[in-house]
């Protein structure tokens, strides 16, 4: 009886001590700021509409098919449905009555106005760096933008999740709040650069791995990892044996940011949507630093790569994939994977083909695709599906052929890996 | 509801292993091939593995000749898969992030191309059905409200400028799969939107008799679609506005 109700105690402190924790280390409100400037310019709505494109604010925060910002747009995500909220100013519905302080409190800290702590589907831990500035810009431009009245759909997130207050615990893991500060051993351009990949540009929502709680780590920035409900994977920056650029042109890099191909190869999957609703629109100055900050990224593999593994494949495979790869592939990618210009990109020594995980060109080779259309591409070249045409022997032996052949360092692939995204829905 | 079955499954066959088994097609058909690089020809290559090279078809049932519709026609369609209005994931998927000038640009070429017509694919069916279609599409069925197909896609069913598809060549898996979507709600056009009104109308039977009678109809001479709006047709359509 005695331990029973010792037990009982236990939990009663405990749990008063979690209250309190939770109360204490709830974000507090940002001390309002008098006199920030209220009168908004057609200069200062522009370059706010043109750091909203920096930051893809359209990407989630329109439903397809649906008014700019009105929101509603499912977000799946591991721990169920979010939908995203109307960001139109609609004084009911949308952000009509907020002030451009509680937008920089929302950007800075991700806390809403009514005080709830948004989800970090909201990519606050990369908005954070934004300066005040860059945020009464997006603010006044996100004013000037027709209102859509549309209620918010509640999320459809599963328990525990659906409970905010623990994203206090969240917050406390993976967010560090604060404004990009600049560093003064490097050079005006590269801080340029590192405060829009780090920023707006938010590359580290997808090119940082996330683990089971939905975060990720400073320690592990831009290493690739799988996009969470989306199966595709997001090369690593910091390898150059993913998407690591440290043996790339500065020219070829800002191409593939902002023209969505280049020589040494073409976006395509969800980074086709960043382009297309985002990078595209960067001036070529801001595209330039970004490819000077990605290109400084410390490359970080701990070992070279393996050598070519085409003499340890099956024959028989080899054979197949290189029989399909002539029928099929060589019109554009050429006979020995050296592709064609900026149109059909090389295969040979393409780190997207080569990279640990296959997902990618596996998916590419099953439901084809488009590089986006861009200013400066306006009319790119696409590659067909080619999953009505080749079974999974043949899918698994052409990805297997492209990744050994041609001194390419990749690692085979099997039909059972064809066969699992072979079932997926293209997206 | 069989049909309705069989047409559901086939139109989320797009990437299903079944297709890969009963390939064999005229290779030439479907294999990327260009002469110039920067050239439309080149550009369209993401649609020849399903659509062939002109736009005529190739073996694969489900996938429609595009050659020689209507640049409106193909045009729409193009904009309602990147919009997502029209919904087949394989399509959604790659037009999502073009240009709507390019995708322009691009139904102006299919719709440029004469290339001759596949082979026929005629499904067995019993003489009364196919009777049955005929009738349907030459002449309509009064009593239900049914107008003629030939009304508006034309007395060759090459379709009319610049918003009606032509019907020739298709082949009966793909039509009784868009008919089926119209009546399921799952495929719509611009309202007034027609086709719904008429398919709603059609059974489960008259769908598979019109499909039956249109694909064993030879190719037509000529195969361009009518000019626009010569004839009054007798149903409003959104995709068509009257000038």
């Amino acid at each position: 009886m005695r331990k029973r109700t010792r037990f009982a105690l236990f939990v009663v402190i405990g749990l008063v001590v979690a209250m309190v924790a939770l109360y204490l280390l709830r974000p507090g409100l940002l001390p309002r700021m008098e006199g920030a400037r209220t009168n908004a310019t057609t200069e200062i709505i522009e370059r706010g509409e043109y750091l909203a494109r920096a930051g893809d604010c359209v990407a989630c925060h329109t439903e397809v098919n649906g008014p700019a910002f009105a929101g509603g747009r499912p977000m799946p995500t591991p721990f169920g449905n979010l939908y995203v909220p109307n960001i139109t100013p609609d004084d009911d519905t949308g952000i009509g009555l907020w002030s451009s302080d509680d937008f920089y409190r929302m950007m800075h800290t991700g806390v809403s106005r009514d005080g709830t702590l948004l989800y970090p589907a909201m990519p606050f831990a990369n908005y954070t760096n934004v300066t005040r500035e860059d945020s009464d810009a997006i603010y006044a431009y996100l004013m000037s933008v027709p209102p859509v009245k549309r209620e918010n759909r509640p999320h459809e997130l599963r328990f525990p999740f659906n409970q905010r207050e623990l994203l206090i615990g969240w917050r406390t893991l993976y967010f560090r709040e604060g404004e990009y500060q600049p560093d003064p051993k490097q050079s005006e351009q590269w801080n340029r650069g590192a405060y829009l990949v780090k920023g707006l540009g938010h590359c580290s929502m997808c090119h940082t791995a996330v683990n089971a709680l939905g975060g990720s780590r400073e320690s592990q920035a831009f290493e690739g990892g799988m996009i969470p409900n989306q199966n595709w994977y997001a090369p690593s920056l910091t390898s150059n044996r993913e998407a690591g650029l440290g043996n790339w042109d500065l020219q070829d890099i800002a191409d593939l940011l902002q023209v969505g191909t280049s020589k040494r190869g073409a976006v395509y999957g969800p980074m086709a949507e960043v382009v297309y609703n985002s990078l595209q629109y960067l001036t070529d100055d801001d595209a330039k630093a970004m490819a000077v900050y990605l290109r400084s990224l410390p490359p970080r593999d701990s070992e070279p790569p393996p050598p070519s593994q085409a003499r340890l494949v099956d024959p028989s495979v080899m054979e197949l994939g290189r029989k399909t790869y002539e029928e099929q592939c060589s019109m554009c990618h050429g006979k020995e994977g050296e592709g064609h210009g900026v149109s059909f990109p090389p295969l040979a020594g393409n780190q997207s083909i080569t990279m640990s995980s296959p997902v990618n060109s596996i998916r590419m080779v099953l439901n084809g695709g488009y590089s986006p259309g861009t200013k400066k591409n306006p009319r790119p070249h696409g590659m067909p599906p080619f999953s009505h045409l080749l079974d999974d022997k043949a899918v698994a032996a052409v990805v297997t052929y492209i990744r050994v052949a041609w001194n390419n360092s990749g690692t085979p692939v099997t039909p059972e890996q064809a066969n699992e995204l072979r079932t997926l829905i293209p997206e | 509801m069989l049909v309705r079955a069989i047409a559901i499954a086939v139109g989320l066959m797009g990437g299903s292993a079944a297709m890969a088994q009963q390939n064999p097609q005229s290779p030439r058909d479907t294999t990327p091939a260009f002469t110039s690089v920067d050239s439309i020809d080149a550009r369209v290559q993401g649609c020849v593995t399903c659509h062939g090279h002109q736009g005529q078809g190739t073996s694969s049932g489900y996938f429609p000749r595009i050659a020689g519709k209507p640049a409106g026609y193909l045009y729409n369609q193009l904009l309602a898969f990147k919009n997502g209005t029209r919904k087949y994931p394989p399509m959604n998927y790659l037009v999502a992030y073009l240009p709507d000038k390019y995708l322009h640009e691009i139904a102006e070429h299919f719709a440029g191309e004469r290339p001759p017509f596949a082979a026929r694919e005629i499904t067995p069916a019993d003489p009364a059905v196919v009777t049955r279609g005929q009738s349907l599409v030459t002449g309509g069925d009064e009593s239900r409200g049914i107008p003629a197909c030939v009304a508006c896609h034309g007395e060759r069913l090459t379709g009319m400028e610049p918003g009606i598809p032509g019907l020739a060549g298709l082949r009966p898996t793909y039509i009784v799969a868009q008919l089926t979507r119209w009546q399921l709600g799952d495929r719509h056009a611009t309202e007034p939107d027609c086709m719904k009104r008429i398919a709603t109308r059609l059974s489960d039977q008259d769908i598979v008799a019109v499909a039956a009678w249109l694909s064993r109809q030879e190719a037509p001479k000529d195969l361009s679609p009518e000019s626009s709006n010569l004839i009054r047709m007798p149903l409003a359509c959104g995709s068509q506005p009257r000038k």
